[in-house]
């Protein structure tokens, strides 16, 4: 639900004139307080944990504070094929994403404003996947799609599919799972740009003789960037760092490992604490550097 | 028939599409009537048991982990809200040095993956020497939910008019009842909009969770650690019961939204 985030964002209307006064600092502190010690000071203790070292006689999940560089070196040399196919698969889902979401958004936000009460319809059905649970829902997809469903059977019936293919377990599954599930964060804030859209601008191009095609691409396009956005990178972050869909138990296999499945592996089962810890810097880091450049190259900084 | 082509093509592109987004809620939904064994995968029959005995399968471990969730989501959403909102109307309101990176400090939660809250709260639980429980769950929630909050709720302390609370200076009402009065009221809508956001990333999340819970068992968790030995059916009871109050909730938001809009527009 964190369209409401970013497309709130989008608005940056200035209230009345600002003043000075302490009770600003008192509004403030507790929560900017609560933040440092529960997200930035963590960040912290991730990044010092990055560097531990083994300590004591070898014991398992016992390590102490040091300046092992080596852990990265480590972990990017066996993790290697995680690292690019978390980017890979987060990429081409939210690829795919944009591709479903944007005329899905475009009729809702433009063509069905003229009818208030089918358009608020029509978003309750984009978010309504949000209500019923994320891991319930990557599920149904694991069961609906399995080598005995009714889906798969029938396309290999009708011959549109080998007889020896398989859905779940395979990196298709896997960025079909992660599609479908961050699918409304791409709608919305695409839905809340375009809705927005002032349609004399469509219609000034058209009356220049532009063709459809050349309107949407120069008008309509550039018009809806701080959706498009937004979107990609509501889709792209959770996607990137996503261990669900990957999941054995879920849509993915042995061959379809994550960063995020490897992270949570080396914290919470092999309790190899530093390795976990170097994964998620890299992790952060890479979002970070992506989301500067991207947000700095579309030209779309006011949306933070 | 080209135009015509056209003109019908996006129209069912919606309809196919959102009947799309709604396949694995109708499959979840339609399974919780399953009179299935111990996993819930084949179709064996038509059953109300599964919603009338939801609590009784392995001694009501769903229930437990079900109301696990609630207590943590109700306990993270006060604590986000107050604090959120708070923000919201200093950041709005006045002026004050290290804006931006107040800015920064707020957004950037919002643009970290989970998976990196995750292991960044336990590694620091771990070195602080915190044990895992109910509450470092609670302390992980109202950490990813302060930030929506201050987004959701600065919108509407933007769109306030300041002319009215200015009215109810004017009017000799303290800076008390000014804020109780009218500013308050006002803004709650926004606070009523950011408390149920915050409840439903609390309720539904898991990936932080599953990294600072030690053994205690939310909703999301319990189908995680189930996935592989076979969910039953009362999780998908719980699941569409949820997604039913959700719905009706948000409905009901949507149709008394139109209301208001309608009646203020009679009054011209």
């Amino acid at each position: 639900m964190a369209f409401a985030a970013f497309s709130a964002g989008t608005t940056g209307t200035e209230a009345a004139p600002r003043r000075k006064s302490p009770i600003a600092l008192l509004l403030l502190l507790p929560g900017i307080l609560y933040l440092v010690l529960f997200f930035l000071a963590p960040l912290v203790s991730l990044l010092l944990t990055s560097f531990q070292a083994p300590s004591g006689f070898g014991d398992v999940g016992q390590y102490s504070y040091a300046f092992r560089w080596e852990n990265y070196v480590e972990v990017i040399t066996a993790y290697w094929p995680h690292i690019m196919r978390s980017f890979g698969y987060a990429l081409i889902a939210t690829v795919l994403a944009l591709v479903f979401s944007y005329p899905l958004a475009y009729f809702i936000g433009v063509k069905a404003r003229a009818w208030p009460l089918l358009q608020s319809l029509m978003l309750v059905l984009v978010i309504a996947p949000f209500f019923i649970s994320f891991l319930l829902r990557t599920l149904a997809w694991k069961q609906l799609l399995s080598d005995e469903s009714f889906v798969i059977t029938s396309l290999k019936a009708l011959s549109l599919i080998a007889p020896d293919a398989y859905f779940t377990g395979t990196p298709v599954a896997v960025i079909f799972g992660l599609t479908y599930n961050f699918i409304p964060f791409m709608t919305l804030p695409l839905y809340t740009t375009l809705e927005r859209l002032d349609l004399r601008y469509l219609e000034a191009g058209s009356d220049l003789y532009a063709r459809p095609f050349d309107v949407f691409r120069k008008i309509t396009i550039p018009l809806s960037m701080p959706g498009i956005v937004a979107g990609t990178l509501l889709t792209f972050i959770p996607a990137a760092g996503d261990y669900i869909n990957a999941s054995r138990d879920f849509l993915g296999g042995p061959d379809t490992q994550m960063i995020g499945n490897v992270i949570e592996a080396n914290f919470l089962v092999l309790q190899n604490y530093p390795a976990a810890a170097a994964l998620s810097i890299i992790l952060m880091s890479v979002i970070l550097v992506i989301v500067s450049i991207y947000v700095k190259r579309s030209g779309t900084e006011e949306l933070l | 028939m080209k135009f015509s082509l056209g003109k019908w093509l996006l129209p069912l592109y919606t309809l196919l599409a959102l009947i799309f987004l709604m396949v694995p809620i109708v499959y979840t939904f339609v399974f919780s009537f399953n009179d299935s064994q111990k996993s819930n995968i084949t179709w064996r029959g038509f059953t109300f048991d599964k919603w009338l005995n939801v609590c009784q399968v392995q001694n009501g471990a769903v229930c437990e982990a079900f109301g696990n969730s609630i207590l943590i989501g109700v306990v993270a959403t006060v604590a986000a809200t107050t604090l959120g909102t708070m923000i919201a109307i200093a950041l709005v309101r006045y002026r004050f040095r290290f804006r931006s990176q107040t800015s920064l400090l707020l957004f950037l939660p919002m643009a970290t993956p989970e998976v990196v809250l995750g292991a960044g709260l336990a590694a620091q639980f771990l070195s602080v020497g915190v044990p895992k429980d109910m509450v470092t769950i609670i302390l992980a929630h109202t950490m990813f939910c302060i930030s929506f909050v201050v987004v959701t709720v600065k919108a509407r302390v933007a769109g306030l008019d300041p002319a009215l609370e200015e009215a109810g200076r004017d009017l000799y009402g303290s800076a008390t009842q000014v804020f109780a009065r009218i500013t308050f009221p006002l803004l709650l809508p926004g606070i009523l909009a950011a408390a149920l956001l915050s409840f439903a990333l609390s309720f539904d999340d898991f990936i932080i969770t599953n990294f600072n819970s030690g053994p205690v068992t939310t909703f999301p968790k319990y189908i995680y650690v189930s996935a592989a030995r076979g969910i039953p059916a009362e999780a998908n009871v719980i699941a569409s019961a949820v997604f039913i109050f959700a719905l009706v909730i948000v409905i009901t938001a949507q149709v008394s939204r139109a209301a208001r809009a309608k009646r203020l527009a009679k009054q011209g």
